[in-house]
């Protein structure tokens, strides 16, 4: 019996060093792979550049549906807006253009990103206020859908086709990316339910009447348009689905949430950016 | 009296789906909310009767199961015996011949308190456990189900 034992802790000790060298390796690319791969084998026929998509992809009618819609977009009014802030000069005379690598064009993919010096997870909400105050305006307010909003809309859009590039270097970094993790695939609230639940697991299925998008692509093409022209964020996104499953949501801008969309939009790395799409 | 249960559930059943996506798993207070606002349309007297308990006691095993901020199992389950129980999700096994697969009701009863003791990765909310439904209401959904 005690033999028994004391090989089952030698077993277990052997089992606890592997688990650690695995864990210690494992990162963010090993991770995205991880869920590439899960849906690889599950839904053989769909395509890389389906997942963009999201539920779209695995409902033809509802797809045809979005075809039609995106044609001529309801929204076109919130895009002239958007681009109306985007282009209007800041306090200092210098342009949103100029505060940013590439007269911001081709770079949204990029965000998040980790800022080392602020240590801390930087949106591209974020890199934009920090352009606002660097330039003597007042930051606007993250959640707000008619300023941030709108010039996210619009700014994004200088981006389609730019292949999702999230980074993730160095020790903080890879911290606020583990607190994203865990934030995806902890399991909360009443209806004990994690992100991982209906975007990895239940991907595909459908629940009541409402298909279940896989992560992989769900990050790449916000802010989108619902019900025609009601502008949604991605964090304003994560607010609904904490909401729908009885979680205490979060306001847009959180830390919690900044350091889920540095995860979440890791998972669509290689992923062509479309912005800005209909959802229903 | 005139029964507006029926009106009132038509209506919201309306408003849900009308705003699908946002709605799979209705809040309790939302729901509660939506109810008093149609509900003061009507009568206040009313009203006040819908979210007394008296009502809620009144609530059978099928209404608590269809209830989306009680049971919702159609969220998950079809129950193929039922032409009522429309577009049903589909990631948990169809509710059928439950008093054959279940003959013990402890284990039937078990299942739905928490799902996840005898299936730790359950996608299904541990009802009991987490109080999402009252342990009386999980007696009159499992007698239900042996009707299934
Ligand atoms: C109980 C199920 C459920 C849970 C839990 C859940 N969601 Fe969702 N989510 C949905 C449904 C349903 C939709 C709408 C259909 C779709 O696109 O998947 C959706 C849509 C989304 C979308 C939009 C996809 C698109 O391209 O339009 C994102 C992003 C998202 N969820 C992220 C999250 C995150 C992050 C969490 C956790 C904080 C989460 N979800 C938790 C059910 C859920
Ligand atoms: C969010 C999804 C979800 C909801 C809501 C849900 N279930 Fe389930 N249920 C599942 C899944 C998935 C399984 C299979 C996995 C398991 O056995 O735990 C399951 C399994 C079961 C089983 C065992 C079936 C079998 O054949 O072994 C029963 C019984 C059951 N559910 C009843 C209910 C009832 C009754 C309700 C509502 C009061 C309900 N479920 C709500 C997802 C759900």
């Amino acid at each position: 019996m005690k033999k028994i034992v004391k090989k089952t802790l030698i077993a277990m000790a052997g089992l606890g060093v592997l688990m650690g060298a695995v864990s210690a390796n494992a990162g963010p690319e090993e991770d995205r792979l991880k869920l590439v791969n899960h849906f690889k084998n599950k839904f053989p026929d769909l395509k890389q550049e389906d997942y963009i998509l999201s539920a779209l992809a695995f409902d033809p009618d509802a797809k045809s549906q979005y075809d039609s819609i995106m044609e001529f977009p309801p929204y076109t009014d919130e895009l002239d807006k958007g681009k109306k802030l985007w282009s209007t000069p800041l306090k200092s005379g210098k342009t949103y253009a100029d505060c940013l690598p590439n007269g911001g064009k081709n770079v949204a993919g990029n965000y998040p990103i980790f800022d080392n010096t602020l240590g801390k997870v930087v949106t591209l909400e974020d890199a934009l206020n920090l352009c606002r105050v660097a330039n003597g305006d007042e930051p606007y307010k993250i959640g707000d859908d008619n300023t941030m909003g709108r010039l996210t809309a619009y700014m994004r859009t200088l981006s389609d086709g730019m292949k999702m590039n999230i980074k993730v270097e160095g020790e903080g970094a890879m911290k606020a990316y583990e607190d994203g993790k865990s934030t995806f695939y902890g399991r909360v609230g009443q209806l004990n339910f994690s992100c991982g639940n209906c975007h990895v697991d239940n991907a595909g299925v459908r629940i009541r009447s409402e298909l279940l998008s896989p992560v992989v692509g769900q990050a790449t093409h916000w802010p989108a348009f619902r019900g025609g022209d009601k502008l949604t964020t991605l964090q304003e996104r994560y607010k609904g689905c904490q909401n729908n499953v009885r979680h205490a949501p979060d306001k847009p801008g959180s830390t919690r949430y900044n350091n889920l969309e540095y995860f979440h939009s890791y998972m669509s790395n290689g992923l062509e950016m479309k912005s800005s799409v209909f959802r229903k | 009296m005139r029964d507006i249960t029926p009106i009132l559930r038509r209506d919201l059943k309306v408003t849900r789906s009308g705003e699908a996506g946002r709605s799979l798993f209705a809040i309790d207070h939302y729901e509660g909310e939506d109810m008093r606002k149609r509900a003061s349309i009507i009568t206040g007297v009313l009203a006040t009767l819908l979210a007394s308990s008296a009502y809620a006691a009144a609530e059978t095993g099928k209404d608590i199961a269809f209830n989306r901020s009680k049971g919702n199992c159609l969220a998950c389950h079809a129950m193929p015996a039922l032409p009522d129980a429309e577009q049903p999700g589909e990631s948990g096994p169809p509710l059928i011949a439950m008093q054959a697969r279940f003959p013990d009701k402890k284990v039937l009863r078990a299942k739905i308190w928490d799902a996840t003791a005898s299936n730790p990765e359950s996608f299904m909310p541990p009802m009991g456990k987490h109080q999402v439904m009252t342990e009386e209401e999980i007696d009159k959904v499992v007698e239900f189900l042996y009707g299934l």
